[in-house]
């Protein structure tokens, strides 16, 4: 039964390859889209089976690997030489990931059909997103970190092609580039910067080969649980791999490809660039928690970036006008309360919030879609408003999600913030400052949520009624957008916390996957206490109040907001163009390389050094030749004396050669 | 069971083919090309067989027939493969009829010499990879010199007689001096107890441990030097970018395919287990001209406006890889150079059609006159982007097996003892993405030229010749990275000893004198 789980992952793959290959044989959309998003719903019907059956099982029979075959070997069959196999490991943690992958993929599948209606790429776009699916399953059901790479560039490969999916649109990405830029750019970019992150993660696995023999993760993680915490090496593997992962994941610093990536079409958004991909790196995290408890030092580093990445993102949010640009800042910083969890050793937490994460944020993006599609692709919310009255349903849902994203009880998104807000104040490896910029990015959160819920859906109606005439979405598009509010209603409701009187059934079934990080860890347990609950309050307020602020200020006192700009337009343009991170690369980068590589390198060092003694060795053969060939003058008197000199000179050399 | 005589039948086969078009008297094109194709494809049939005959488990050189050629210095016709070169006659026997195929109406000038040229080409190069004999090694390695000189001489571009010219030179000048250490080595066997002059591989390798350290330095570098202007490496690459912008499509292939092949199969051949000591004490240096070779090929390949020279240079960034993966000499990372031998000459073959097709269309290579084409040639942008995929190594595709196999080598190899190696090579993987898709995007994405012009010309998407001679390539892109082991499990006999040979010469201990099969 469990044996099955190889087909989990290879549906997607059919799908691929049939739509990859005679997709564009096929002409009817219907059977293209029965194709491409069946394949992800058998996934999703057969892991849920897989889940339901788990379910019954002790905790500690849960975990079952399948091997296929041998992938990449020396095949020397020396004991130490590398050999890793394609095999898939089910456990609490990676059925937890394909539920999430293949649900809301499934339902974002479903999404496509309205929203890629009529487009001429339709069986592309459905290959790409079933390629994606399967890369992304390899990577959460991986039993090994070169198979998890697979999946890991897997993803980076489906994202570069979906990013870029409409190459030959102009996409405007912003700053000093602005009006330049397509929407290969934002793909390449994406892919290269994933590519540095990726660098990390392949030096971190060659350090693991090194130290562990193998890339398995039961050898390594095994041998991992029986060592002291401190070394340097765990230090540096575990580094190189959260690299990676701020890749991936979209922190700082390398969280600059996330926000031009919003060139793709929005349904790509939702299930790339919200719910599943950009998660990879928490997951990474968490399913390396072992290795993570044996770097104290690591934990700290990846706490601080989550923290900072959290706020520095929110920030940026609170002044974009394009719709998709303010979801994607707030898709990077609640990344960012993941690893901040992952960072204070709460790894349950951390992945509860993926999965609400997943909801709502799909969600969200999803909504966007429909208004973008309503307002024939306008994607600036100065130019809508009171859309709430022409897109009913979208508005309702994008209503819930705003809410659970802005941790509002009892909605999905407080449970799980709260819980890392809560052990990012009271963990070993917590601070109560990491809580104080937890709940500002909180608070901002709540803030540009609310802002762009009033611009675009309430207030007067701001767009051009000659044409634009915005319409609901059809249901392909509203069943999924329904089914996702109801998620982020009660997908929470899983992890409610022992203070709240729950059971936290959500963490505990985690609990054997992080138990050897946790045995590491050693813990202080914490009962429910009075701080427990004042904190709560606090950062409830604190997110309520913001809703309310954003609503005043966008709504009724406009003026304010003018005010506001006009006072503070430093500061506005410095989160406009993102703290300026691109423009730093591109000067203190991407600029001196091309340039060294061009001047120095090729015209300097290859044209002018390295041919240019080529060459020039063939120039004085040719001059010496030239001088050389004068002794043959023809004149025999000549060729006489050399030929007396030279025997003269023999026997001189014969003679006092021996004295 | 299969004949022995089955390897000098693969290896000859094509000069058949080609003594069939100098008599022949058809003029007419079809005919030509058509005997042409049917000889290479005849040639790789028989290889199969090869293939088939071949023993994994067995150990030491397969196929073997040994004539006496030259008596007095005991020269002799020997011939023998293993699975290094099993892969690699493969290679080349795989990639002739396809280069053929990809370029069927590009040539239209002294077609029948051109074919035959490629025949002969073939001949060498097989012969290379197959001869057990120095100094047959030397014949073929020469022999095939002069093909390459006139398909890039006669039926190359612009500037083709520089770019001949320099190509020859360049490999002349190495390969005299190899001569003379193919010499010196045959006189150093007489000079042993009980032996004559022999150029005999075999039992050379049962002297290789009695070479003292001096000597041995000079012939190696003697035989390195040879080795490192095919491959190239850094500094000595700079033949190769003028060589292929101005060789014929099929020529191009060949060149950068088994060509270039031929300076690594050298160094695992000969130089490592024929000079051990020598081996493991130049190794870092090396190792530091291959990572130098692995970022300077991919630093300078960004920046080029002309596809074809791109792609040129990033051949001097991929067998990078392969040197680095050598001098590891360890187990993953010998192995690894082995499979990416083979991954290059499959994708750099195929992007050398891929720029052909391209440029038989627009008659231009430069990057700035196109865009937009894939709307224009759907069929060709999935091909080009497999392929592209496939050179910057993602992992499913074959590229990335060599790539991880070698970096894993050079990170744990005992003769390098630095992270630093692998650490500055793997980033040639980031530096890859961003040639090559760059690349792929100024090419391929954007909007359509203005009218559907390029350079004048209208594009139409591949012809089904054209699908036909890729489709066999991406095959095995594909096949080897998913399952490997194919492959692999063919060079790993070799692999162990070689890496066996050399640990024990670094502790010190006397090489085993191989049996003579």
């Amino acid at each position: 039964m469990m044996n099955a789980a190889p087909l989990i992952v290879l549906f997607p793959l059919i799908g691929f390859v049939v739509l990859g290959l005679f997709g564009s044989k096929i002409r009817n959309e219907r059977v293209i889209g029965i194709l491409g998003s069946g394949s992800v719903g058998a996934s999703f019907a057969l892991a849920a089976w897989i889940f339901l059956s788990m379910l019954g099982m002790d905790a500690y029979e849960r975990k079952h690997i399948v091997e296929l075959f041998t992938w990449i070997s020396a095949f020397t069959g020396n004991a130490g030489s590398l050999s890793v196999s394609v095999g898939f490991q089910v456990d609490q943690l990676s059925i937890l990931m394909t539920l999430v992958v293949t649900g809301v993929g499934f339902l974002i599948h479903v999404y496509s059909l309205g929203y890629m209606h009529g487009d001429p790429g339709f069986w592309r776009f459905f290959s790409y997103m079933n390629l994606f699916i399967f890369a992304m399953l390899n990577l959460v059901l991986a039993d090994n970190f070169l198979l998890m790479f697979l999946g890991w560039e897997g993803v980076g490969l489906c994202s570069y092609l979906l990013i870029g999916f409409w190459y030959e649109r102009k996409f405007d990405v912003g700053g000093y580039k602005s009006g330049t830029s397509t929407t290969n750019d934002a793909a390449k970019k994406a892919f290269i910067v994933n590519r540095i992150g990726d660098f990390g993660f392949l030096l971190g696995m060659f350090l693991i080969f090194e130290r562990f023999g193998s890339l398995n993760f039961d050898t390594v993680f095994g041998s991992a649980s029986v060592m002291s915490p401190g070394s340097d090496l765990m230090t540096w593997i575990t580094i190189l791999l959260f690299i990676g992962a701020t890749g991936k994941s979209a922190q700082i610093p390398l969280y600059v490809w996330l926000p031009d990536a919003m060139a793709g079409p929005t349904p790509v958004s939702a299930l790339i660039h919200a719910a599943t991909m950009v998660t990879a790196g928490v997951y990474m995290v968490a399913r390396c928690s072992v290795l993570y408890a044996l770097a104290p030092a690591t934990l700290t580093v990846v706490a601080v970036v989550g923290a900072v990445t959290a706020l520095a993102a929110a920030t940026m949010g609170l002044v974009q006008n394009d719709i998709k640009k303010v979801l994607a800042y707030s898709t990077v910083s609640q990344l960012g309360y993941m690893f901040l969890a992952m960072g204070v050793a709460a790894f349950g937490a951390g992945i509860f919030h993926l999965m609400t994460h997943a909801f709502f944020k799909g969600l969200l993006f999803l909504g966007s879609g429909a208004v973008i599609h309503a307002m024939h692709d306008e994607q600036d919310i100065q130019k809508m408003g009171g859309l709430k009255k022409h897109l009913p349903v979208t508005y309702a849902t994008f209503l819930v999600a705003a809410v659970a994203i802005s941790g509002i009880p009892p909605l999905a998104g407080f449970f799980s913030k709260d819980e890392i807000l809560w052990k990012a104040f009271s963990s070993d490896y917590g601070s109560p400052v990491l809580w104080i910029v937890g709940v500002l990015a909180a608070a901002c959160t709540a803030f540009y949520m609310f802002r762009l819920v009033s611009l675009t859906f309430e207030g007067e109606e701001r767009f051009d009624h000659q044409h634009v005439h915005p319409h609901e979405a059809p249901g392909t598009m509203t069943i999924p957008l329904i089914i996702l509010a109801g998620l982020s209603i009660v997908g929470g409701w899983i992890g409610i916390p022992e203070s709240l009187l729950g059971g936290n059934a959500f963490e505990h079934w985690l609990d054997p996957v992080f138990e050897s990080a946790n045995e590491k860890l050693r813990m202080t347990p914490h009962e429910a206490d009075a701080v427990e609950y004042v904190l709560m309050t606090l950062s409830v307020l604190v997110a309520a109040g913001a809703i309310w602020g954003a609503r005043v200020l966008y709504l009724k006192r406009n003026e304010i907001v003018a005010n506001l700009y006009r006072r503070f337009a430093g500061i506005h343009r410095i989160l406009f163009n993102k703290y300026y991170v691109d423009e730093v690369y591109d000067a203190a980068i991407i600029t001196p390389t091309v340039r060294l590589s061009e001047s120095l390198l090729w015209k300097g060092i290859d044209v002018r050094v390295i041919d240019g003694i080529v060459n020039g060795s063939a120039k004085i053969i040719d001059v010496a030749s030239q001088w050389v060939r004068k002794i043959q003058t023809g004149v025999a008197q000549v060729y006489a004396i050399v030929f007396v000199g030279g025997i003269f000179v023999i026997l001189m050399w014969l003679l006092f050669k021996q004295p | 069971m299969i004949p022995d005589f089955l390897l000098t039948l693969t290896i000859f086969f094509p000069l058949l083919g080609a003594i069939v078009l100098l008599v022949g008297i058809s003029k007419n094109e079809e005919v030509i090309k058509l005997v042409g194709l049917t000889t290479t494809l005849l040639t790789f049939v028989i290889s199969l067989a090869l293939y088939a005959g071949y023993d994994t488990a067995a150990t030491g050189f397969q196929f073997v027939q040994k004539q006496v050629w030259i008596e007095g210095l005991s020269i002799s016709y020997f011939v023998g493969i293993d699975g290094m070169s099993l892969l690699l006659i493969l290679l080349t026997t795989f990639l002739t009829p396809l280069a053929l195929l990809a370029t069927w109406n590009s040539v239209r000038e002294r077609l029948k010499e051109y074919v035959i040229m490629i025949l002969l080409l073939e001949v060498g190069m097989t012969g290379v990879f197959a001869a057990l004999d120095l100094f047959l090694f030397y014949v073929f390695w020469e022999a095939m010199l002069i093909p390459m000189y006139f398909i890039i001489g006669i039926w190359g571009g612009q500037e083709r007689v520089y770019a001949a010219i320099k190509f020859f030179l360049f490999t002349l000048f190495g390969s005299l001096l190899m001569l003379v250490a193919i010499l010196v080595l045959g006189y150093f066997a007489s000079t042993t107890t009980g032996g004559g002059f022999t150029t005999d591989l075999v039992e050379l390798y049962g002297i290789a441990g009695k070479i003292p350290a001096g000597l041995q330095l000079w012939l190696f570098l003697a035989f390195a030097l040879s080795f490192s202007i095919k491959v190239p490496l850094f500094p000595l690459h700079t033949w190769l970018p003028d060589a292929h912008v101005q060789a014929p499509t099929a020529g191009s292939v060949i060149l950068a395919g088994v060509l270039l092949k031929m300076g690594t199969y050298g160094f695992i051949r000969f130089c490592l287990p024929l000079f051990p000591d020598a081996a493991i004490r130049l190794a870092p240096y090396f190792s530091v001209l291959a990572v130098i070779g692995i970022i300077y090929g991919a630093l300078v390949a960004m920046v080029q406006t002309d596809v074809k020279k791109l792609v040129a240079y990033s051949s001097v960034s991929h067998l990078g890889f392969v040197v680095l993966g050598i001098f590891s000499m360890t187990e993953e990372g010998m192995q690894g150079a082995i499979i990416q031998m083979i991954n290059h000459g499959l994708s750099t073959g195929a992007l050398f059609m891929i720029v052909g097709m391209i440029y038989d269309r627009a008659h231009t290579r430069q990057i700035s006159d196109f865009g937009g084409v894939a709307k224009v040639m759907p069929v060709f942008a999935a091909f080009f982007m497999i392929v592209t995929l496939s050179s910057i190594g993602l992992p499913g595709l074959n590229g990335f097996v060599g790539e991880f196999l070698i970096l894993v080598g050079t990170f744990t190899s005992e003769f390098l003892q630095s992270y630093a190696y692998a650490a500055f090579a793997g980033s040639g993987v980031i530096f890859a993405a961003v040639y090559m898709l760059w690349m792929y995007q100024r090419v391929m994405f954007g909007p359509v030229r203005e009218g559907g012009l390029y350079h004048g010309h209208q594009l139409t998407d591949l012809t089904a010749r054209e699908i036909i001679s890729l489709v066999p390539i991406v095959v095995f892109i594909v096949w080897i990275g998913v399952y490997p082991s194919t492959f692999l499990s063919k060079s790993a006999p070799l692999v162990k000893e070689v890496v066996q040979k050399m640990e024990a010469a670094k502790q010190g201990i006397p090489i085993r004198i191989a049996e003579t099969p």
